[in-house]
Formats: structure tokens, sequence, C-alpha cells
């Protein structure tokens, strides 16, 4: 990534969520709104890649964004209507972080189609374009467009507003906030390879996780989740070698980012102190656990697996009960870790790190044959480019309990 | 903003709740009608498209929201009413302590109403 490129995204993140939600307010239109900002992103992309970035990035966005906003309002026929509507710019508030969360919350409304909920987020909130969040999800551009104008007109036209809901409703609507953050930054940790790249998408989400968490300080899980999301990309430097993607116990743990590790790690005892422990707290708890082993031999695996007991407690879905054994036969041997996976075959016959860890423990108890066959299994089933290369590559080896 | 609220429920469902359970709820119906009076509105009603439509669902945890109009072909629409409010969370706000929700098979489908006609000039 440039440097243009770079100050660019920051810039983005900065500045295109809380422009949204000023020029929605101001125009009493979220939609054209988000689409005056997305012109000026746009034009961004272009003219500072060609002219070099100006003096002021964020001065520069709003500028050309409000510019889009009275254009695209001059071109509707409620015009009149419209400035009928606008209200006087002292309303708004000075701090940028309250609008975004409005924003953040309204993009992932239960009211919106799941699917719709990510792209929106990207777009309004992160700043991204349709054709980045295209390439990120390997997605039609035309679909995702699609998608993302009906999103828009469904706020638009069902009267979902820009604000943050109300303590009744807060943790449940929190939850659906989360989720969102969550699989983006999943997007971006499994796909970081890719040459088409020009967002990362995992560096976005850490971000965003981290406005959630201060904007709404004394919310356990928000922290749990910067606080995991946190943990993770810091170890980004160490999980590629060369396009080929490296499991957590082969990786060079020098590379990793020890600053962002601590930063993470107090986050979970800020999260802790709150007293209302839940899954992203956990999860976080088992990253920091990893990341502060000094290898893979010497990691804490008890630790690790009395933290998946609970986290399966929370979370019994099938992939959780997955980690589960692997930690546990970190503990207690292969053989009784094989007894546990076994229980697995049904709800798992298909996800490929089911097989390559049944393949790993076959091995470890000298039955050969059967670990072949699971290893074919799981190759089949791998749809990831780097997770195959791995598996070819290294056919013996296993990807770990949180990926890799 | 105005909302037509749909009240659908599944006869075959329904068929099960005995009747004194069935009466504790008629009451609490009443009490609902009588506690939101002040946003209920009576007109004709015109809606906008189904793509707009937000769903309460029926959850043994819990009420809870989706997108889309899920009704399926067993489900019917039992009535319907037309409220006032600021919103779509205050519309689900009401709509989640419809006494009927209790009951499986019960959804209320949310649609705003069409008041600015100007749009189709």
């Amino acid at each position: 990534m440039t440097t243009t490129d770079g100050l660019l995204a920051r810039t983005l993140r900065q500045e295109a969520g809380p422009l949204v939600a000023r020029l929605s307010r101001r125009f009493g239109d979220f939609d054209l709104a988000e689409e005056a900002v997305q012109g000026a992103v746009v034009e961004a992309l272009t003219r500072w890649r060609r002219d070099g970035p100006p003096d002021n990035p964020g001065a520069w966005l709003q500028v050309a964004a409000t510019r889009n906003a009275m254009d695209g309002m001059r071109h509707r026929d409620r015009q009149r209507a419209l400035a009928g509507r606008a209200d006087p710019p002292s309303s708004e508030p000075a701090d940028g972080t309250d609008e975004r969360l409005a924003l953040l919350f309204a993009c992932c409304h239960p009211a919106l189609a799941p699917e719709a909920r990510l792209a929106l987020t990207l777009r309004a909130v992160v700043g991204l374009t349709t054709p980045q969040i295209a390439r990120a999800f390997l997605a039609h551009e035309s679909t995702l467009a699609q998608r993302i104008v009906r999103a828009k007109r469904k706020i638009v036209s069902s009267g979902i507003s820009l604000t943050v809901p109300a303590e009744s409703e807060l943790a449940e609507r929190l939850g659906d906030v989360l989720a969102v953050v969550y699989v983006m930054f999943n997007e971006g940790f499994v796909s970081s390879t890719g040459p088409t790249q020009d967002r990362d998408l995992s560096a976005d989400a850490v971000w965003l996780a981290g406005v959630v968490a201060t904007s709404l300080p004394t919310e356990a899980e928000a922290w749990g989740l910067a606080a995991l999301l946190t943990i993770q990309h810091a170890r980004g430097r160490a999980r590629f070698v060369a396009g080929d993607l490296v499991l957590l116990r082969d990786q060079d743990r020098r590379l990793w980012d020890h600053a962002a590790i601590a930063g993470g790690e107090r986050m979970i005892e800020r999260a802790a102190s709150l007293g209302k422990p839940g899954p992203y707290q956990l999860q976080a708890a088992i990253a920091a656990v990893h990341a502060i082993g000094a290898s893979w031999e010497e990691t804490d695996w008890l630790q690790i697996s009395l933290l998946y007991d609970e986290l399966a407690r929370w979370d019994p879905s099938p992939v959780v009960r997955l980690n589960q054994v692997v930690a546990r036969s970190q503990v207690l041997g292969p053989l009784e870790a094989l007894a546990g996976l076994e229980q697995l075959s049904g709800p798992l016959a298909d996800y490929h790190l089911f097989h390559a860890t049944r393949a790993e423990l076959l091995t470890a108890v000298g039955r050969a044959a059967e670990a072949e066959a699971a290893n074919r299994r799981a190759l089949e089933l791998t749809t990831n480019d780097a997770e195959r290369r791995l598996l070819t590559t290294r056919l013996h080896r296993r990807p770990l309990d949180d990926g890799s | 903003m105005k909302y037509v609220l749909m009240y659908t429920s599944r006869p075959d469902l329904a068929a099960n709740t005995d009747s004194e359970a069935a009466q504790a709820i008629y009451k609490r119906v009443y009490e609902w009608f009588g506690e939101n009076a002040g946003v209920m509105a009576d007109s004709g009603a015109e809606l906008l498209g189904v793509e707009t439509a937000t769903t309460v669902k029926h959850d043994p945890a819990g009420a809870v929201v989706v997108d889309g109009p899920f009704n399926e072909a067993k489900e019917v629409i039992g009535g319907f009413s037309v409220i006032d409010v600021a919103d779509m969370d205050a519309a689900i706000a009401i709509v989640k302590t419809w006494p009927m929700l209790d009951l499986p098979g019960v959804a209320v489908e949310i649609r705003p109403m069409v008041e600015d006609y100007s749009q189709f000039e």
C-alpha cells in the first residue's frame, strides 16, 4: 500500500462515517448523504493517487461531499421539500463519536437483511467503495450495489433513525453490531493474501471495534471484541510467508506486534472489571494466552482448555466444540481427544478443519491410512487458496484451533 | 411516521392453546390497546412495497426482529392497526409488547404507510 493510499484509508475511516451522519441530518436524507460521500471517496481515490494528497485531507473530503450533496439536491424533483426539511448546521454535535456509532447501529439494524448489514457498514461507516467491497467478498459488483441500494432505501422509507438505541434495547442491538464487526475482521483475516486488496479490512475492523468500545465504555463485550481483534491482528505479519498461510504453531513470534498484544490484554482487563462475561471476552482471553506463550509447546494449554470449556457453555456450536477438542488433546493426549472428536463427525462432516484435525490425531495414535483419507477429505473441502496450499504442502500438519 | 401493523397467526398452532390461556391473553390484548391508544390512528392505509417489510416473530427466548415478510401460506392476518410514532424503533418497541407474541406461530408485520405522495408526482 502506498503512502497516499494509507493516508486515504486512515482519512476515510475517520471522516466517512461522521460525514454521512452529518449530511443526512442536515439534508434529512440518508440516501443522498451516503451517495454524496461515496462520490467524494471515489474522487479522492483517483485525484489523490494522481496529484498526491491535499494538505488537509479531512477538510477536502468534507468540501467534496457537501458539494455533491448540494448538487444531488438540485437534481432532485423534491428539491423544495428537501430544502424545507434541512436542519441548520448549528445542530451538529462537535464530537464525531456518537454520530458514527448511531450510523453504525442504523446500518446493522435487525430490520435489514443480514447480508446487507456488513456491505452497508463498510460503505457508509468505513468509507469503502462498492468495487472495493465486491473485491473483498469476491462478489459481483452489481449484486452488491443492488443490495446496498435496497438497504439504504429501506432505512429511508421505513423510518429507521440514525440513533443509538435506548438502554432497554442496547444490549440486544449491540450484539448485531459486534457480529458485523467480527465478520468484517474475519473476511479480511482469511483473505488478506489477495493482491487485489487495496484496503486492509482487518485493520478497518480493529479500528471500528475500538470506536464501539470507547463510545460504549461500560459494555464488556464491546471491549472483549476490541481485545480479540487487536490480538489477532497483531499476529498479521507472521501469518503469511510468501503468500502461504503459516500455522500459529510455526509462526515466528518475533514478528508479532507485542505492543498491540499488550494493548489487547489491557482491554481484556478492562472488560473483566465490568463483571459481565461473554463469548468475545473468552475468545479474547484464549487469544491472549496463545499470544503470551513463548512457543507453541510452552503455551498454557490447561488454561486454554478451561477457557474453551467456558466458551462452549456460551456457544455450544460444533466449531467451538472442535476447538475445545484441540485444546484438550494438548492436555489429555490424542486418544482422549479423538473420542471427543468423533461426536462431531455428523455436524462437521463438510468442515475441512474437522478432517484436518482428525488426520492429525489419527497420525498421533499411529492410524496412518485413516489419517491420509482424512487429509484428502480436508483438501477436497478447502475453498481458500492459501489454506489449500498449506494443506497440500504440509499434509500432516494441523491447521490450528483459531484457523492458523 | 405512520405504520400499519398486521397481526398474523397460525390457526393450526392457535388451536392447541387451551381456552383459559387464550382468555388471559385476550384480556392483555384489550389492555394493550388501551395502553397504546395514544399512538393508534385510524385511516385508509396504502402500503409501500413488500421489500420494506420487517417482521417480529415468536421465539422461545423472546421476540426476534427479522428482515422481510416471511408470512407462510399457513399464516393468516387476523387484523391490523395504524400507529403514528417517531420511527421504526418506536414501532418495533410497541410491537414487541403485543401479548399474542407469547403464542407459537404469531407474527406482526410492520409496514410504513405512504404519507408523502409528492414522490409519485
